[in-house]
């Protein structure tokens, strides 16, 4: 009883999605208005982490908590790139994980977006030519939004998402 | 003739209504966590964007894999015709009972286990293993609770059912029909992936039962596959609301009657879906070896349900 008395007393925790984030947010092409209108209200996301600190994760895991809310706006995380229409890619690609990445781009069923989330995954940021990472993701597989920060706060992230499929 | 009418209205609306009610209760346990969440008609336009988009399927599978889809939507969709959800008797009545109902809705269950193993992917088997470990639990219940209903209306017809227990209203409160209620809201949770047995919004593998089977679909397969697990959710809500408590389904087939079936009918969704709700909120989910003990609780609830409605008769 404790537990809802608590639930009921804080009320609705989700916080409206602030403007801004034109300089972190990067849209690298229109995309097709089919697409967007596809997944204008319900977009599925695979995250994909091809060799990050983590420090990206930590922040897109903020995505589905009460605060940043992401199914408000009929994006949710699945458990299989076949479920996805969204990649969600963190981190320089790694040599072990350039093979997989591509994998799972092909077995993510079209249309399909990436969104590159952090500096890591546009620059490679500190692990830039270390004889361990095979390069930044869009040498990998075709990008349509980068992110930057590292680590992009959550309605950065959100902001990216909602970029690629033309809301905001 | 309105009879064969009202049996294809009441599979289109079970049809309509799923994914709503599949939406509902994601926006309840939204709400629960002090979220905004996703609006309750959201199912909606995910099942219809997964319609548009491209199928991605497996080198490994076979023919059982692309079929799979199909025998389970169908399987479910023919349910539908024989559960009490807006009137009774329906001329199909006569067609299958409750043994067809849980039976049918096992084949669906087997076939989507067969095509969790097809592919290869280890995720899939261990779902389908798992599956068919609760199904095997579960699946019993189902009969025995509701042979415990059958019992005192000298018929294992769904329809006679609620036509027995509306003409005796002082049967639903009988011990019988109480431990029946208990019995089958668990077996419910367990057959629609529902916590404590099943997490439906895990993301995690190893915590999958029925997500890990169905890991390797994409496209108007998967649609497939979640609008029959929503039109399932459906059907068990249907059992519960109508069977337990059958005020409201309409007995005369007269306009009036069926306009208080479909508004009774939609309250008692919106009640079971809030106790869902409530309880995936307040409850974590059992370790798997736990769900076993579980199950067979609820087989003994459905045991003495029938025992004492056989002692009460």
């Amino acid at each position: 009883m404790r537990l809802f008395s608590k639930i009921f007393q804080v009320g609705l925790a989700t916080e409206p999605l602030p403007p801004g984030g034109a300089d972190v947010v990067r849209l690298l092409h229109e995309v097709d208005a089919r697409v967007r209108r596809l997944f204008g209200r319900a977009v599925a996301v695979r995250q994909v982490d091809a060799g990050s600190c983590n420090g990206c994760e930590l922040e897109i895991t903020g995505l589905t908590s009460p605060v940043y809310d992401s199914e408000r706006f009929g994006i949710h995380f699945v458990a299989s790139p076949r479920h996805a229409d969204m990649l969600l890619v963190t981190g320089p690609v790694t040599r072990n994980m350039a093979v997989p990445l591509l994998k799972t781009y092909e077995a993510t069923p079209a249309p399909k977006l990436v969104v590159a989330v952090g500096d890591c995954a546009r620059t490679c940021g500190v692990f830039q030519g270390s004889y361990a990472v095979a390069g930044s993701v869009d040498q990998i597989i075709p990008v349509d939004v980068f992110v930057d920060g590292c680590p992009p706060e959550p309605t950065d992230i959100l902001r990216g998402i909602l970029a690629a499929i033309g809301r905001r | 003739m309105i009879g064969y009418v009202l049996e294809v209205a009441q599979a289109a609306l079970a049809l309509v209504l799923a994914p709503g009610l599949v939406g509902l209760v994601r926006w309840m346990k939204a709400r629960l966590q002090n979220r905004r969440g996703a609006p309750a008609w959201q199912p909606y336009r995910e099942l219809g964007k997964l319609f548009r988009k491209e199928v991605v399927v497996s080198s490994n599978a076979s023919w059982l894999f692309r079929a799979a889809p199909f025998v389970v939507f169908a399987s479910t969709v023919a349910v539908t015709f024989l559960v009490p959800i807006l009137a009774v008797p329906l001329p199909f009545d006569g067609v299958g009972d409750l043994l067809v109902v849980v039976y049918l809705l096992l084949l669906g269950t087997f076939f989507l286990s067969l095509a969790g193993l097809d592919p290869g992917s280890p995720f899939g088997g261990m779902g389908a293993s798992r599956e068919m470990t609760v199904a095997a639990l579960a699946e019993p219940t189902v009969a025995l609770a509701i042979f415990a209903l059958a019992l005192s209306a000298g018929s294992t017809n769904l329809g006679q059912i609620v036509a027995r227990t509306m003409t005796a209203p002082g049967a639903a409160l009988s011990p019988g029909h109480l431990l029946a209620f208990a019995a089958l809201f668990i077996v419910t949770l367990a057959e629609t992936g529902r916590l404590p047995i099943d997490n439906p919004a895990t993301h995690l593998e190893l915590t999958m039962i029925h997500e890990a089977m169905i890991l390797e679909y994409s496209g108007r397969y998967l649609a497939l596959i979640e609008w029959a697990a929503a039109v399932k959710l459906l059907i068990f809500f249907s059992l519960l609301g109508n069977l337990f408590v059958p005020w409201g389904v309409s007995m005369a087939l007269t306009p009036g009657t069926l306009v208080v079936a479909v508004a009774s009918l939609l309250a008692k969704f919106v009640v079971l879906a809030g106790a869902v709700a409530v309880l995936e909120t307040r409850i974590a989910k059992l370790r798997l070896f736990r769900v076993p003990e579980l199950l067979s609780a609820s087989f003994v609830l459905a045991l003495l349900a029938v025992t004492s409605s056989f002692l009460l008769r």
